[in-house]
């Protein structure tokens, strides 16, 4: 093992592997990253057990990629090990940043979802419903899988970060410039967010953005857009108005609203809050139920509101009676 | 000890402000359970203030605005309006009770209207009794 090589590992909590695919979208970049580091730890790309991991010195890895939110007792050990193993933490995509779409899972209760995943539903037999425990006594012994949580938590809930990357997943080109900074030493203060701009969606969007009124709200396949006027103005829900900038404006160019995965402007609290302000002050009326009716256009505005970000929501979800 | 609401106002510098002056010049008695804090709008109410005072234990919110037609600034009570209209729709999918949060119109003449309503919101988050949100996230964050 070459001593100046920069050791990393990058590892999946709750997440699709989407961010282990953002890594490999860099190309034929992977390669100068093999070059320049050894990669320690990858459950999606190579081998590598966690035992190695649990055998390494404290801070003996420069640099952790974090991507995937906490849902199990399984993502919040191998965190808290990695964090101890390495220098530098990095939240890396949005489930790790806030949650992520299985954040959305925290609309409802950890019972609902298993009646849902292992009893109440028609692809599974009658005969076969078998909810997981985390203990089971078998013949030989006690065998143990992790244990789920009660609610989906980010990866700041249960760990120290150091800097947080943005995305569903993070922008290839980011995700090269972030690697780069650390191979060079030039890194920000501790608790940045990288590989993002400061600005939001909408200021580098190019479509032509006009005043906005609209009185009715379209599902994207409901209406022939123009593709160069604002999709907001064209009733298209688009979170671009309350969310960082950097990803190169992906969604809004290819048609969609902007989903929101590159979370809240510098020093916004609440994502969703300032997207719902954005939406609310678009509608054309100034009669409550007028406003009703155009507002039942927006079936499930929760889950836009914070698509990726429940988690890290102020609120987040109550329960109580 | 009984459940006493805490509950923070946010009210309108022009008419509502003025009626809850009002209220109090005219010595009308309502109960002191709101906690009110001056804007200069009702449309300067960002979602985010309420959000962020039912995250910290607040048991409910009270917006107040000027009548619609009579905002100092011509539209900002019809601004509220609207997000008062899609805030409250998601809020009841985060599990906030409708009487915790509410908006109404207050003008400058109407004391004896905003002692009522402050009575019949106390009354009734008396009932729902206290925010629980912030003791719930954290046994939920204890307990996994």
């Amino acid at each position: 093992m070459a001593d100046k090589k920069l050791q990393i590992a990058i590892y999946w909590g709750a997440g699709c592997g989407g961010c282990d695919v953002a890594v490999l979208d860099t190309n034929e970049f992977i390669l100068d990253v093999a070059d320049l580091a050894d990669i320690r730890l990858w459950p999606i790309a190579v081998d590598g057990k966690y035992r190695d991991v649990e055998h390494m010195s404290d801070a003996e890895l420069d640099l952790t990629l974090f991507n995937g939110a906490v849902r199990n007792s399984e993502n919040e050990e191998i965190a808290k090990l990695l964090r101890r193993k390495s220098k530098i933490m990095v939240a890396f995509g949005s489930c790790a940043h806030m949650g992520g779409i299985p954040g959305l899972a925290n609309l409802c209760k950890k019972e609902e979802i298993f009646k849902t995943a292992y009893l109440d539903n028609p692809s599974i037999e009658s005969r076969n419903q078998v909810i997981p425990y985390p203990q089971t006594k078998v013949a030989v012994g006690e065998l143990e899988i992790p244990t789920f949580y009660k609610r989906v938590f980010k990866l700041d809930d249960v760990v120290d970060v150091d800097y947080y990357m943005p995305g569903c997943p993070p922008a290839p080109a980011q995700v090269k410039a972030v690697l780069l900074a650390v191979v060079g030493g030039k890194l920000p203060p501790k608790g940045s967010v990288v590989g993002a701009s400061d600005r939001s969606v909408c200021d580098d969007c190019q479509r032509k953005k006009n005043e906005k009124k609209v009185s009715r709200f379209y599902r994207p396949w409901q209406i022939i857009q123009d593709f160069d006027t604002c999709l907001m103005e064209q009733g298209i829900l688009c979170a671009g108005s309350a969310t960082r900038g950097g990803c190169g404006v992906r969604c809004p160019n290819t048609g969609l609203g902007c989903r929101g995965c590159y979370g809240p402007l510098p020093n916004v609290k609440d994502q969703g809050a300032k997207l719902l302000s954005a939406v609310a002050s678009v509608i054309d009326s100034k009669d409550p139920k007028e406003i009703e009716r155009i507002l039942a256009g927006i079936p499930d505005f929760v889950s836009v509101a914070y698509r990726f970000g429940l988690p890290a929501s102020m609120l987040q979800r109550s329960f109580q009676p | 000890m009984a459940f006493e609401p805490r509950i923070v106002g946010f009210l309108c510098n022009w008419c509502s402000y003025t009626g809850a002056d009002l209220a109090g010049t005219s010595r009308i008695k309502y109960p002191f359970n709101v906690r009110i804090i001056r804007v200069m709008c009702s449309a300067r109410i960002d979602p985010t203030f309420v959000l962020k005072a039912l995250s910290e234990g607040a048991d409910g919110v009270l917006v107040c605005g000027c009548h619609p037609g009579d905002c100092h600034y011509v539209e900002g009570n019809y601004k509220a309006m609207r997000r008062y209209a899609l805030l409250k729709k998601m809020l009841r999918s985060l599990g906030i009770e409708d009487d915790r949060v509410r908006l109404e119109w207050v003008s400058a003449s109407e004391g004896v209207r905003f002692a009522e309503i402050v009575a019949d919101m106390t009354e009734k988050i008396r009932k729902l009794g206290p925010n629980r949100i912030k003791a719930e996230l954290i046994h939920d964050r204890a307990e996994r």
